[in-house]
C-alpha cells in the first residue's frame, strides 16, 4: 500500500492525474463556497447576460439564458461523481459474485452465467443503456440503473478469469483439503487475491461512467434540466454553434478534465498493482 | 478441427448469444412500467380501442406465447410497424442501416490504420519521447466522448477552417440513385467520381470523430503488447544476428502483437456501433442511430427491439469476422489445430 501511494506520488503523470480528480472532487464537494453564481445551478433566467461571451464576471461565459457556464461545470460534477460513485458501489458486487461462482463452481453454473453475462457483452454499452432508458422514464435513478446493468458482465468476465487461475493453487486446494465451505474458499481465500485488478478497474471505469453518463444526456435520456449535467450542457450549446462556441467547448473540456484525470491515475496503479 | 469447423462453432455460439439478446430484449420492452397498447394509441383512445390493440399486438398472452409469436414473426423478417414512421420496421432497418456502416467501417478502418503504428512506434521507443507523446495523446482520445470530439472537430475543420463539409452524407446538388444505400458503392456504381468524391469528403470528418477513441484505445493495446513481445528469447537472438532495429520491430516485435490487439479491435467494434450513435446527432447523418434515438423517445416498443436486435446482430458478425482473420493470421491456430 504504501509502495503503490510512493510510486503514485513519484509518476508526474499519475500526479497531474491526483491533482485533475482531487480538483473535480473539492469542486464537486464545495460547489455551494467555490461557485461564483450559485443560484443559476437551478432554473434560474437571467435574460440581461444571456449570451455573454467568456468575462471577468463570467469567466467561461454564460448560456442561452444568461447562466453561468463555469458555476453550471462545477454543479454538473456533483452528479457526475455521484453517478459513478452509485454505479460503482453496485455493479462491481453483482459482477465479481457472479464471476467469482462461476469461475470457482464451473460446470453448469459456469455455463449460464458465462451466456448471460456473454449477451449482456454483445449489446454495445451505450445501445443497452440507450434501451434501458428509452423503456423507463428518464430520470437520473433510471440512468444510473442502465448503466449498472450495461457494467457488471466487464467485472464478471474480469474475476471469472482470475479465479479460474487461482482455483488450481495450492493454497486454495489447502483450503478445500480442511473443508472450507465454497462461500469461505471465493469469497475468503480467492476474492482477496481478485481485490487489485478490481481496483485499478473501478478507478479507470470512474472515468467511464462518467464518460457514458454525459453521452446518455446529451442524447437528452439521462438528467433532465434544470440539473446541470455536462452531456446536456454540450447537446444544448451546439445549437448556437459556432458563434457561441463557449457553450459546447467548455463543459466538452470540463468532461475530458475528468475522464483524463480518472484514466491517468488508473493507469498509473495499473502497472503499480498488476506489474505482469 | 480445422480453421472451418472452429468457426462454424463460432457461428452457433453467436446464434444462441442472439437468440440470448432477443429474449433479453424483449422481456425488458415487456415488463416496464406502461401498457404498450396505450402507448401505441396515445391518451386519448378509449379504452375499446386499447383493448382491441391488445388483442392485435396478442398483449393478453402469456409472455412465452408472445416470444415465440415475435420469434416467429422476425424468422420471416417482420419486426411489426414502427409507430415513429408508420411503416414497417424492417423496411426502416434496412434504409439507415447502410449509412451507420459506412460511418462504422471506415472508422474501424481508420483504428487499425492508424492506431497500430502509433502504438508500434510507441514501443519501439519505449521510454523515450514519441512513446510519451503518443501515450498522453491516446489517453486524451480515449478520454473524451465522441460527441465532444465530433463538436471539437466540426468548430476547427468545418466552422473555423471551413475544410469540410458540417453535415450530410454528399453535396446536396448531386443527386445519386439507391440501389445499397452504401454512398461510396453506389456512387461507383453510378460512375460519377464527382459524387463519390463528395460522398468520402462528408464522410471523413464523423468517421474520424468516431474513430479516435479507438485509435487511443489501439494504440495502447498494441503498445503494451508489444513491448511484452520485446522481452522475449526472440527480439534477443534477432539482435545477436544484427538485423536492423526497423527490421527486428516489424517482423519479430509487430507481427506477434498484431493477434491479441486484432482480437481486442473486433470487440472495441461494440464501442464504434454505440458511440455512432453520439456522432450522427452532431453531424445529422441519416443513419441507423439518429433513427434509434427517435424512437427510443417515441417509446416505439417494435422499433427498439429491432434496432438494439440489429446492431447486436452486426457486432456479431464483425467479431465472427475478426476470429477468422485472426484463425488465418495465427499460425499457432492454423497449423495445431487443423493438424490434430
Amino acid at each position: 500500500m504504501k509502495r503503490a501511494a510512493y510510486i503514485l506520488l513519484s509518476n508526474p503523470l499519475s500526479v497531474i492525474g491526483l491533482l485533475l480528480v482531487g480538483a473535480v472532487f473539492v469542486c464537486a464537494t464545495f460547489a455551494d463556497f467555490i461557485a461564483p453564481h450559485p443560484e443559476h445551478a437551478g432554473a434560474v433566467i437571467n435574460f440581461a447576460f444571456a449570451n455573454t461571451p467568456p468575462s471577468a464576471e463570467y469567466l467561461l461565459g454564460t448560456d442561452v439564458v444568461g447562466r453561468d457556464i463555469l458555476t453550471r461545470i462545477i454543479y454538473a460534477y456533483q452528479v457526475a461523481l455521484g453517478m459513478g460513485l452509485v454505479v460503482l458501489l453496485i455493479a462491481p458486487p453483482i459482477g465479481v459474485a457472479f464471476g467469482l461462482i462461476a469461475g470457482y463452481i464451473g460446470g453448469w453454473t459456469d455455463f449460464v452465467l458465462m451466456r448471460i453475462s456473454d449477451i449482456f457483452l454483445s449489446i454495445p454499452p451505450l445501445v443497452l443503456a440507450l434501451a434501458i432508458m428509452g423503456l423507463l422514464e428518464p430520470t437520473l435513478f433510471n440512468a444510473m440503473l442502465a448503466i449498472t446493468a450495461m457494467w457488471w458482465p466487464w467485472y464478471t468476465r474480469l474475476v471469472y478469469n482470475i479465479t479460474r487461475g487461482e482455483k488450481v493453487e495450492g493454497y486454495v486446494l489447502a483450503a478445500e483439503v480442511i473443508g472450507a465451505s465454497n462461500a469461505h474458499i471465493m469469497f475468503r481465500e480467492i476474492l482477496p487475491n481478485c481485490v487489485p485488478a478490481i481496483v485499478t478497474k473501478m478507478t479507470l471505469d470512474f472515468g467511464f461512467v462518467i464518460l457514458i453518463a454525459s453521452s446518455l444526456s446529451f442524447l437528452g435520456l439521462g438528467v433532465q434540466a434544470p440539473t446541470p449535467d455536462l452531456g446536456s450542457m454540450v447537446s444544448e450549446g451546439t445549437r448556437y454553434l459556432p458563434d457561441s462556441w463557449w457553450m459546447t467547448v467548455f463543459p466538452g473540456l470540463a468532461i475530458v478534465v475528468a475522464v483524463f484525470g480518472f484514466n491517468l491515475v488508473g493507469d498509473v496503479l495499473r502497472d503499480v498493482l498488476e506489474p505482469d | 478441427m480445422s480453421i472451418f469447423t472452429r468457426f462454424l462453432g463460432r457461428l452457433g455460439a453467436s446464434l444462441i448469444v442472439l437468440i440470448g439478446v432477443s429474449m433479453l430484449i424483449f422481456f425488458i420492452a415487456r415488463i416496464i412500467p406502461g401498457d404498450p397498447a396505450r402507448i401505441a394509441l396515445g391518451p386519448r383512445a378509449t379504452e375499446a380501442q386499447v383493448e382491441q390493440m391488445r388483442e392485435t399486438l396478442n398483449l393478453n398472452e402469456p409472455i412465452i406465447v408472445q416470444y415465440s409469436l415475435f420469434v416467429g414473426d422476425l424468422m420471416r423478417g417482420d419486426l411489426g410497424i414502427s409507430l415513429y414512421s408508420n411503416r414497417p420496421v424492417m423496411t426502416d432497418l434496412v434504409e439507415y442501416l447502410p449509412a451507420t456502416l459506412e460511418l462504422v467501417l471506415l472508422a474501424g478502418l481508420m483504428m487499425v490504420m492508424l492506431g497500430l503504428p502509433l502504438g508500434a512506434i510507441s514501443a519501439r521507443h519505449c521510454g523515450q519521447w514519441p512513446d510519451n507523446l503518443v501515450r498522453v495523446i491516446s489517453l486524451l482520445a480515449v478520454s473524451a466522448p465522441a460527441f465532444v470530439w465530433a463538436v471539437g472537430l466540426v468548430l476547427v475543420f468545418a466552422y473555423f477552417t471551413p475544410l469540410f463539409p458540417i453535415t450530410g452524407r454528399i453535396s446536396d446538388t448531386l443527386d445519386v440513385e439507391r440501389l445499397t444505400g452504401f454512398m461510396l458503392i453506389d456512387t461507383l456504381a453510378a460512375g460519377r467520381f464527382d459524387a463519390f468524391a463528395s460522398a468520402l469528403h462528408h464522410l471523413i470528418l464523423p468517421a474520424f470523430a468516431l474513430a479516435l477513441s479507438g485509435i487511443g484505445q489501439a494504440a495502447r493495446l498494441t503498445r503494451s503488447n508489444m513491448i511484452a513481445t520485446y522481452e522475449q528469447p526472440a527480439i534477443e537472438m534477432a539482435q545477436a544476428y544484427g538485423f536492423s532495429e526497423a527490421r527486428i520491430a516489424r517482423r519479430y516485435a509487430f507481427k506477434p502483437s498484431l493477434i491479441p490487439s486484432l482480437t481486442i479491435i473486433g470487440l472495441d467494434f461494440a464501442a464504434l456501433l454505440g458511440n455512432a450513435f453520439l456522432v450522427e446527432v452532431i453531424f445529422a447523418w441519416p443513419g441507423l442511430s439518429r433513427y434509434g434515438v427517435g424512437v427510443i423517445l417515441q417509446k416505439d416498443l417494435n422499433a427498439i427491439v429491432g434496432t438494439v436486435l440489429i446492431i447486436s446482430a452486426t457486432f456479431l458478425v464483425t467479431n465472427l469476422i475478426v476470429d477468422f482473420l485472426v484463425s488465418i493470421l495465427n499460425p499457432r491456430i492454423r497449423y495445431s489445430e487443423s493438424s490434430r
